[in-house]
C-alpha cells in the first residue's frame, strides 16, 4: 500500500489528537483530510485512516459509512447540493434540481467530470428557498433559468468541498 | 431583516460583513460581557440564567438554567459542546448567526463553559454541509485565542478554556445530543439510551451540558444586562427575543428576531408582507421546523411562543383516533410545539399529502435505523404516503397511517421517532378531506400542486 497522508495532513492530525483524550474522535476530521487528498475513501483509504489513529478497520468503515458525505467513490470536482426539502420544493427546488439534470445530462446521484449532483436535505438556508450549497459557496432564491450560469461559474471558480477541512 | 416589531439583540450585526472581524467585534462593545462574567461567581452567572427565562433554541425549549443545574454538584471535568448542527427542515438562524456574529457565539460559549465549570477542552460541533461557516469559525476562533479569550488562561484568570470545531459528515440524526456526544467521540452517530442524561454521563464519560448555538449566544446578554431584563424581555416563562425562521409561501421569508409574544398572523400579515402568491390563503403553517405538528388557518392566532404552542387549547391536540390521543408524558397531549423556530407557511394551492409526503422521505432516510419501530415505521408511513400521492390510496389509508404512527410515538429510543409522526397525525386530523380525496379521487385536491414529479425516483 503506497498511500501515505501528506506532512501537512499528518501535523494536523497529530494537533487534533491532542485536543481530545484519545484518537478516536479524530477519525471524522481524518477521514475529511483523507477525502481531500485521496479523492474517495476507497478499503485502502480507510485502512490507512486506521493505521494512523491506531484504530480497528472495521470502526473507521463503519464510520465512513454511516455519513453521506464521505464519499466511497471518486466524484465531479463541485458537489452541488440541491436541497428539495419542504420549504425549497413549495418554492419550486424540484424545478431546479431538474434543470440542473437537463444542463449536466446526468440524473440526481450522478457526477461528470466536473460536478456531482446531489438531492440534498435542509440546507439551513430556506429563508432563500431554493437553495444550493457547493463547498463554501451558497446559491440563494435560485431559479431555474440560473442553473447555466451556476455552472459556468464553478467551471470557471471550483468550489470543492473536499477542500475544507 | 428590519422589520416594525422587530428586535436587533443577537441579530444586530446581520448584514455587516466587517463584524466578524474581531477588532471590529470589540469596538462595538464586544467580549465586555466576557470580562465582566469572569468577576462573577459562576454560581452567581447560573442564577442569572435561572432567572433570566432561557429556554433552550434547539428544539425542546428546554429551561437552560435548570438543564446546567442537573450537573454534579462537585463535578470535575465537565465538558462544554455546542450543537451547531442545524438540520431541522425549515430552519436558518444558526447557520446566520456563526456566519454574521461568530464572536458572539464564541463570547457566549465562554461565558457559559465558565458558568458551568467547563474548563479546559470544549466543543463545537458544526454540521458537516456548513462549510462556508466553518471556515468563519475556524478564523474567529483563531483570533479569539490571539486575544487571549481562549487558552491556558483566558484574559489572565487562571480559568482555562479551549474550543475545537469538531465537523459533522452529513447525518440529521447527530443533532439529537446523544447522537452528537457519539460522534463527538469519532463513533457512527446513533443516539444513547436515556439515562443517563448527559449532564450526568455525556463525552466521554464525563458530565456534559449540550447547548443550541442561539441558546448560547443569549447568555452573552444575560450577563450583560441581567437576567431580569431578559425575562422581561420576554413573555411568560419564556426570556428573550425569538429568533424565527420564516420560509415557504409569505411574500418576505427571512430570518427575524422577534418579541416572544406575536401571534402566527401577525407574523405572517405584518412581519412578512402577508402569503404569497397574492391572492392565496394560508392552509397550514409547520410552527417550529418539519417535526412540530402543522396549525391550520384556524389557528393561527396562537403566539410563537414555547408554552403557548403546547398549552393553547386553540390548537387541535393530536389524536391517533378516538381517545387516543398523543401522550407526552404526565397525561399532557401533544398539541404542537415552538421546536426551533423553523416556520413554514403553506398557502391553499399546496398538496398537503405531497407535503407529508416529503417531509416523511427525509425521516426515513435520516431514521439511524438502530431501533425497530423507527426504522420500520418511517419506512411504512413513507410508502403509504407515497402510494396516496401516486393514487394507489386505499380506503383505510389515512387511519392505517395513524395507527403505524402510534406503533412509533413514545416508543422508539429517541425523539425522531416521535418527530416523524407529528406532521402526520396533525395533517390528518386537521387535513383528512385531502387524504380522502386523495383516495377517492385518485389526485389532490382540485387546485393543488405537489410539487414534485412522481415518475422521478428519489435517490439518495
Ligand atoms: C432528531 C433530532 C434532531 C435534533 N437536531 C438538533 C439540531 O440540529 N440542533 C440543535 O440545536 N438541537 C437539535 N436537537 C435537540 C438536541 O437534542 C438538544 O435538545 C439541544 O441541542 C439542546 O440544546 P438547547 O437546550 O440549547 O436547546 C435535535 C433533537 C432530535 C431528537
Ligand atoms: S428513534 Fe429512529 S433515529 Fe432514534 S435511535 Fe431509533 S432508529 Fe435511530
Ligand atoms: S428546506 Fe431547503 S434549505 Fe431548508
Amino acid at each position: 500500500m503506497s498511500l501515505d497522508f501528506s506532512a501537512d495532513a499528518k501535523q494536523k492530525i497529530e494537533a487534533l489528537c491532542e485536543r481530545y483524550p484519545s484518537r478516536q474522535p479524530v477519525v471524522m476530521a481524518a477521514l475529511h483530510l483523507a477525502l481531500k487528498e485521496f479523492g474517495a475513501l476507497t478499503d485502502d483509504v480507510l485502512r490507512h485512516v486506521a493505521q494512523t489513529l491506531d484504530l480497528p478497520y472495521a470502526h473507521v468503515y463503519g464510520v465512513a459509512t454511516f455519513y453521506v458525505m464521505y464519499k466511497r467513490e471518486p466524484s465531479g470536482t463541485n458537489t452541488l447540493r440541491v436541497c428539495t426539502n419542504i420549504s425549497c420544493m413549495l418554492r419550486g427546488g424540484y424545478e431546479v434540481l431538474e434543470a440542473f439534470e437537463r444542463r449536466l445530462g446526468i440524473a440526481r446521484g450522478q457526477s461528470t467530470e466536473d460536478f456531482h449532483l446531489v438531492e440534498e436535505e435542509c440546507i439551513a438556508a430556506c429563508a432563500n428557498a431554493p437553495a444550493i450549497v457547493c463547498g463554501t459557496k451558497y446559491f440563494l432564491d435560485v431559479k431555474p433559468e440560473e442553473v447555466a450560469d451556476i455552472i459556468a461559474f464553478l467551471r470557471a471558480n471550483p468550489h470543492p468541498e473536499s477542500e475544507v477541512v | 431583516m428590519t422589520c416594525e416589531v422587530g428586535y436587533t439583540i443577537l441579530t444586530t450585526h446581520f448584514g455587516n460583513e466587517d463584524a466578524k472581524k474581531i477588532e471590529v467585534y470589540e469596538k462595538l462593545g464586544g467580549y465586555q460581557a466576557l470580562r465582566k462574567a469572569l468577576k462573577m461567581a459562576p454560581a452567581d452567572i447560573v442564577n442569572e440564567v435561572k432567572a433570566s427565562n432561557l429556554r433552550g433554541r434547539g428544539g425542546a425549549g428546554f429551561p437552560t438554567g435548570l438543564k446546567w443545574s442537573f450537573l454534579p454538584k462537585d463535578a470535575t471535568d465537565v465538558y462544554l459542546v455546542a450543537n451547531a448542527d442545524e438540520s431541522e427542515p425549515g430552519t436558518c438562524k444558526d447557520r446566520e448567526l456563526m456566519y454574521w456574529d461568530p464572536h458572539q457565539f464564541i463570547e457566549g460559549f465562554i461565558i457559559s463553559a465558565f458558568a458551568i465549570g467547563a474548563a479546559g477542552h470544549n466543543y463545537i460541533y458544526i454540521r458537516g454541509e456548513m462549510m462556508r461557516e466553518y471556515v468563519v469559525m475556524q478564523q474567529a476562533i483563531a483570533e479569539a485565542y490571539q486575544r487571549g479569550y481562549l487558552g491556558k488562561n483566558v484574559l489572565g484568570t487562571n480559568f482555562e478554556c479551549h474550543i475545537t470545531m469538531h465537523r459533522g459528515a452529513g447525518a440529521y440524526i447527530c443533532g439529537e445530543e446523544t447522537a452528537l456526544l457519539n460522534s463527538l467521540e469519532g463513533l457512527r452517530g446513533q443516539p444513547r439510551l436515556k439515562p443517563p442524561f448527559p449532564a450526568v454521563k455525556g463525552l466521554f464519560g464525563k458530565p456534559t451540558i449540550v447547548n443550541n448555538v442561539e441558546t448560547l449566544c443569549n447568555v452573552k446578554y444575560i450577563v450583560d444586562k441581567g437576567g431580569q431584563w431578559f425575562a422581561d424581555l420576554g413573555a411568560g416563562r419564556s426570556g428573550g427575543t425569538r429568533i424565527v425562521c420564516v420560509s415557504g409561501h409569505v411574500q418576505k421569508p427571512g430570518v427575524y428576531e422577534l418579541p416572544m409574544n406575536i401571534s402566527f398572523r401577525q407574523l405572517i400579515d405584518e412581519v412578512c408582507g402577508g402569503v404569497w402568491p397574492t391572492g392565496a390563503t394560508v392552509k397550514a403553517v409547520i410552527p417550529g421546523g418539519s417535526s412540530m405538528p402543522p396549525l391550520d388557518a384556524s389557528e393561527l392566532d396562537v403566539l410563537c411562543e414555547f408554552d403557548a404552542l403546547m398549552t393553547d387549547e386553540r390548537i387541535r391536540p393530536c389524536e391517533y383516533g378516538p381517545d387516543r390521543v398523543f401522550d407526552m408524558g404526565g397525561g399532557r397531549v401533544l398539541r404542537s410545539m415552538a421546536g426551533s423556530g423553523g416556520i413554514v407557511v403553506m398557502n391553499d394551492r399546496t398538496d398537503l399529502v405531497a407535503a407529508c409526503s416529503r417531509i416523511m422521505d427525509f425521516y426515513k432516510h435520516e431514521s439511524c435505523g438502530q431501533c425497530t419501530p423507527c426504522r420500520e415505521g418511517t419506512n411504512w408511513l413513507e410508502s403509504v404516503l407515497d402510494r396516496l400521492e401516486r393514487g394507489e390510496g386505499r380506503p383505510q389509508d389515512a387511519d392505517l397511517l395513524l395507527d403505524m404512527s402510534d406503533n412509533i410515538g413514545g416508543k422508539s429510543l429517541c425523539a425522531l421517532g416521535d418527530a416523524a409522526i407529528g406532521p402526520v397525525i396533525s395533517s390528518v386530523r386537521k387535513f383528512r378531506d385531502e387524504y380522502v380525496h386523495h383516495v377517492e379521487h385518485k389526485s389532490c385536491l382540485p387546485g393543488t400542486t405537489r410539487y414534485r414529479r412522481l415518475d422521478m425516483p428519489v435517490a439518495h
